[in-house]
């Protein structure tokens, strides 16, 4: 995608000159995308910054967990976004191998728990409330999870203990899991278009909460302890009788770029978003159906004083 | 084993007696004897899957040959492989450029739309006459149209290069095992399990070596396309009449000019059925390759899924479909001419003037004429809120039919199916199997499958593939059923040939991403749609071999039925039918591998099978349950395969 689209007239605006010392490096500098869009439409804004400053950049596909690995071996160099709410544990154990950066937080705040539409409130009232569901099980059953609810959680590697927080609160749910994002937003679409029930994972920033009318499930909320010690929150012997944890989203890099391209570094650290602006730049994307490159590149040229600034290594 | 050493090895009337006592003591044993004949003990799995994975992280990591890492040594060969990846992308689809970021500008444009629809026009026009020359400019016609162009060429550029080397790989390879038969006994082995293994499961180990990228991609592609184009080659060298070979040596040929210039010539038909089924292959693996960096129309296919935008996913998918089509058709078509030995006719222009003239006339119009290079946007049609909107009626209107259906095949037929294989004593299972290969092939076939069940057992991977073995047999019974009467039907009617076979290339190429989401939206996440993506990839080899088998009964047998008056009901079930069993249990065997590929994909929705295992493995990095849980889904096939290969022996043994 990145290259090849038709920014030919769109381009040769007012050139920014680069400085004689920057970059550092003409080795291209390797972006992590995953399978969801808002990490790579934040590494395209990102590598168009560099890009004008003569930075040489690639994108390249890795899997949201199993990025680690080639991080620490250099072979994937940034990646715009490292969810605390899933991926805590893995960059605290990549960064404690020291050859891994932690590039800082980008500003927004990922949220992620069950959600269902707003017309599930008529048939299960209480919502949303969590206690309201002990009794909704059959509402939101089908013929093969008849009299519990069907709930659709996230693909296995996820995690997210859904399992346990069934049990730890008691509630009359099954958890069917899909092996991939794209399934369960299917299943939404489908339920969503016949108004029939449904209640599922769901993320921000996303698409599919600008797009849907709905709201997320309120359990009591997250801390630390509610997943370490069973005698914290409702249930006194169980772990996970809360939500799910919401939190920062971070860069991250490979630590022996530092040395490469320092300014390149300097930039991606001083880069900041926020979930509003994000999320219309991710409906442009996801709903219009534009190119992730026009999108990036019409943000940045109308924001020239909000990122012009991150370089101000290369512009001295 | 202790199951198998039970079988007795005499022969004769008696051995259907002593088989079924057999199997009356493995189910007595498995159902009531001890508790670790129902369930593998911890003592029975080994923990295979850490040596492995621990054994390929120190290779890709750590190992050394002559003083230099292994590490380097491949990325290296990733380096090497890349440069032809990019001059290709260069030329087709990017053109160069100057300045970086928003300074970027083109400064020379990539070969026009035109330009390469009128070359590949062109030789088509040679090869194959006006027929192939019109087939292929509405395949390529369709990309400019609906505006894939630009993607389809990155696809392109990745997949030439792949079936490039794919090609010079697969000859190397086949010519050394048709000189040594040692070389040939190991290369078959090493195929057949390559064949088998699912290339999620290899992924990983490819990302350590070769890092993320297109390089990767390629060179998995390569792996999984491989075998069929060795065992062609094979196949046809073999082939080569007798007095061909003598001919050369009477006529004073070394052994390289017998080979250059006699056998290869003379095997090229053959080596052209394995060049076709590498280019089928390649294609399919375009999704695969975009998930790791190769780009294209595989990427938009599957950014479009996940925006659940399924009518763009459609046509990107589609677009595929036109690729491996024109591929297709011209190589062979080419292959045809040259095994004819075909020439230019007097009077017509060689193509090395012709092409070249052509594209320097095109990329002149393309110059003053801009849509001729990049076809406009506004120009491009489409047809995705079509299909986008078929998919959402039908959601609405049928979802009350089609779930009860659900409900009820889930219910009463899969899920009892499920439980009683989930149920079954591993010592039963495996010794069944054992029996049965032992009635079917001999003492050989029954220790080789013994032993294939054994490795599922001691991996820890019993309980998962018992869920495989339940979503495949369901998914080829279904496929059979209704794949076998389709083709029959279809062989009866030449005039349906071509339409039917351009169908079944697009069931093949299409992707199935494309047919699964509407599927999920149907039939919820769960085993019901994985079923139905399996037996719509699965059933087009059944209907392709049994539409060939059923056609290629002998003349003289049909006519002496007509004499005898049969009417066409007796014909196909006494003459037809068993004349063409050979080429069925062909059928069956390509059925049973084509699903076992798709275990993976249809993982994706969420099944708990072998694929699962593999998928979570990619997910996670674990290197060794990746390749174990894959090992595994060969193992399996290779089963089914042994069993239909001694049935095949036996329907032949008594006509």
């Amino acid at each position: 995608m990145k290259k090849i689209l038709g920014c030919a007239a769109a381009m040769v605006m007012a050139a920014t000159t680069a400085q004689a010392d920057v970059p550092e490096s003409d080795e291209p500098i390797k972006f992590m995308i995953g399978d969801w869009t808002s990490i790579a439409l934040q590494a395209e804004i990102m590598q168009i910054i560099l890009q004008t400053y003569g930075y040489n950049t690639e994108t390249v596909a890795a899997d949201d967990s199993g990025r680690y690995p080639g991080f620490e071996a250099g072979d994937l160099h940034v990646a715009m976004e490292t969810w605390e709410t899933t991926q805590k544990q893995n960059l605290a154990k990549s960064l404690a191998t020291g050859k891994v950066l932690d590039m800082g937080e980008t500003g927004l705040k990922g949220l992620e728990d069950w959600w269902f539409p707003t017309y599930m409130k008529d048939q299960c009232p209480g919502l949303p409330d969590w206690e309201a569901l002990k009794t909704c099980g059959e509402v939101f059953a089908t013929a093969d999870t008849a009299p519990k609810g069907r709930y659709v959680g996230g693909p296995v590697t996820w995690g997210g203990l859904d399992e346990e927080r069934i049990e730890a609160l008691g509630l009359p749910f099954e958890v069917i899991h899909p092996g991939t994002d794209a399934a369960m937003f299917a299943e939404l679409k489908a339920a969503y278009e016949r108004q029939a029930p449904i209640m599922l994972w769901v993320w921000e920033p996303h698409w599919a909460p600008s797009l849907y009318d709905g709201e997320f499930v309120q359990f009591p909320a997250y801390e630390d302890a509610c997943y370490e010690d069973p005698s914290w929150g409702v249930n006194p012997d169980k772990i996970a009788d809360c939500g799910k944890p919401r939190g920062w989203i971070k860069k991250m890099a490979w630590a022996g770029g530092e040395e490469v391209w320092p300014c390149a570094y300097e930039m991606v650290r001083n880069y900041e978003m926020d979930n509003a602006t994000l999320s219309a730049l991710l409906a442009e994307v996801d709903l219009e159906g534009r190119d992730m490159n026009e999108v990036a590149t019409e943000w940045l040229m109308e924001n020239r004083s909000t990122w012009e600034p991150w370089a101000a290594c290369a512009q001295s | 084993m202790a199951d198998t050493t039970t079988v007795s090895p005499s022969a004769g009337p008696g051995t259907g007696l002593v088989l079924g006592l057999a199997a009356l003591f493995v189910a007595v044993l498995g159902l009531f004897g001890p508790d670790w004949l129902r369930v593998p003990p911890d003592w029975l799995v080994w923990p295979v899957s850490d040596v492995v994975g621990d054994g390929l992280t120190w290779f890709a990591r750590e190992a050394q040959i002559a003083g230099m890492a292994v590490q380097d040594i491949t990325r290296g060969m990733a380096a090497v492989v890349n440069a032809p990846i990019e001059a290709a992308v260069i030329a087709l689809s990017e053109g160069l450029f100057s300045g970086r970021g928003l300074n970027r500008a083109q400064s020379v444009p990539p070969l026009s739309w035109l330009a390469i629809v009128g070359a590949v026009a062109i030789v088509a026009f040679r090869l194959g006459g006006r027929r192939l020359c019109l087939t292929v400019s509405i395949g390529l016609g369709f990309l400019v149209v609906f505006g894939l162009w630009a993607e389809a060429m990155v696809t392109l550029a990745s997949v030439l290069v792949s079936i490039v080397m794919t090609c010079a790989l697969g000859l190397c390879i086949g010519i050394c095992s048709f000189r040594s038969d040692r070389v040939e006994a190991v290369v078959r082995g090493i195929m057949n399990v390559m064949q088998t293994l699912p290339i999620f499961a290899y992924l990983i180990p490819t990302l350590l070596l070769f890092g993320y990228g297109p390089a990767a991609a390629l060179i998995a592609t390569v792996a999984y396309a491989l075998p069929p184009m060795v065992h062609n080659t094979v196949l046809a060298l073999k082939t080569v009449p007798n007095e061909l070979v003598e001919c050369g040596h009477v006529a004073g040929c070394t052994n390289r000019q017998l080979l250059w210039q006699v056998q290869l010539p003379a095997s090229l038909a053959g080596i052209a059925v394995g060049l076709n089924q590498a280019i089928m292959m390649t294609l399919n693996m375009v999704i695969i390759a975009s998930m790791i960096g190769a780009g294209g129309l595989g990427f938009e296919v599957l950014t479009a899924l996940r925006k659940l935008d399924i009518g763009v996913g459609l046509e990107a998918g589609m677009g595929i479909v036109a690729l491996a089509v024109v591929l297709d058709r011209i190589s062979q078509a080419w292959a045809r001419r040259a095994a004819e030995g075909g020439r230019r006719r007097p009077g017509q222009r060689p193509l090395w003037i012709l092409v070249p003239a052509w594209l320097v006339l095109a990329t002149v119009v393309a110059f003053l004429w801009e849509p001729a290079q990049t076809w406009p946007k506004d120009w491009a049609i489409s047809t995705a809120s079509f299909w986008n909107g078929l998919v959402s009626w039908m959601n609405r209107e049928l979802y009350e039919s089609l779930e009860a259906f659900r409900a009820f095949v889930l219910l009463n037929i899969m899920r009892p199916f499920r439980d009683a294989l989930a149920l079954m004593p591993w010592s039963l299972g495996a010794g069944l199997i054992a029996i049965i290969a032992y009635w079917m092939g001999g003492a050989r076939v029954a220790l080789y499958c013994a032993a294939l069940m054994m490795f599922i057992v001691v991996t820890g991977f019993w309980a998962p593939a018992m869920n495989s073995v339940y979503l495949m047999t369901i998914a080829v019974f279904l496929a059979l059923l209704f794949g076998f009467p389709i083709g029959f039907w279809l062989a009866s009617r030449p005039a349906l040939r071509n339409p039917a076979n351009l169908m079944l290339d697009t069931l093949q190429t299409l992707p199935t991403l494309v047919y699964l989401l509407p599927a999920v939206m149907l039939f919820r996440i769960g085993d019901v749609s994985a079923i139905i993506a399996i037996f719509l990839y699965a059933i087009a080899p059944a209907i392709r071999y049994s539409m060939i088998g059923i056609s290629q009964v002998p003349h003289a047998r049909l006519e002496a039925a007509a004499i005898t008056g049969c009417n066409r009901w007796q014909t196909l079930i006494f003459i037809r039918l068993p004349a063409a069993v050979p080429t069925l249990l062909l059928g069956i065997n390509q059925t049973i591998m084509m699903a076992f590929s798709m275990l993976v994909i249809a993982a994706l929705v969420g099944t708990k099978d072998l694929g699962q295992q593999v998928l979570i493995a990619l997910n996670r990095s674990i290197v060794g349950q990746g390749i174990v849980a894959g090992l595994c889904l060969a193992a399996l096939a290779l089963v089914a395969d042994a069993l239909l290969k001694a049935a095949a022996k036996r329907a032949e043994a008594q006509p």
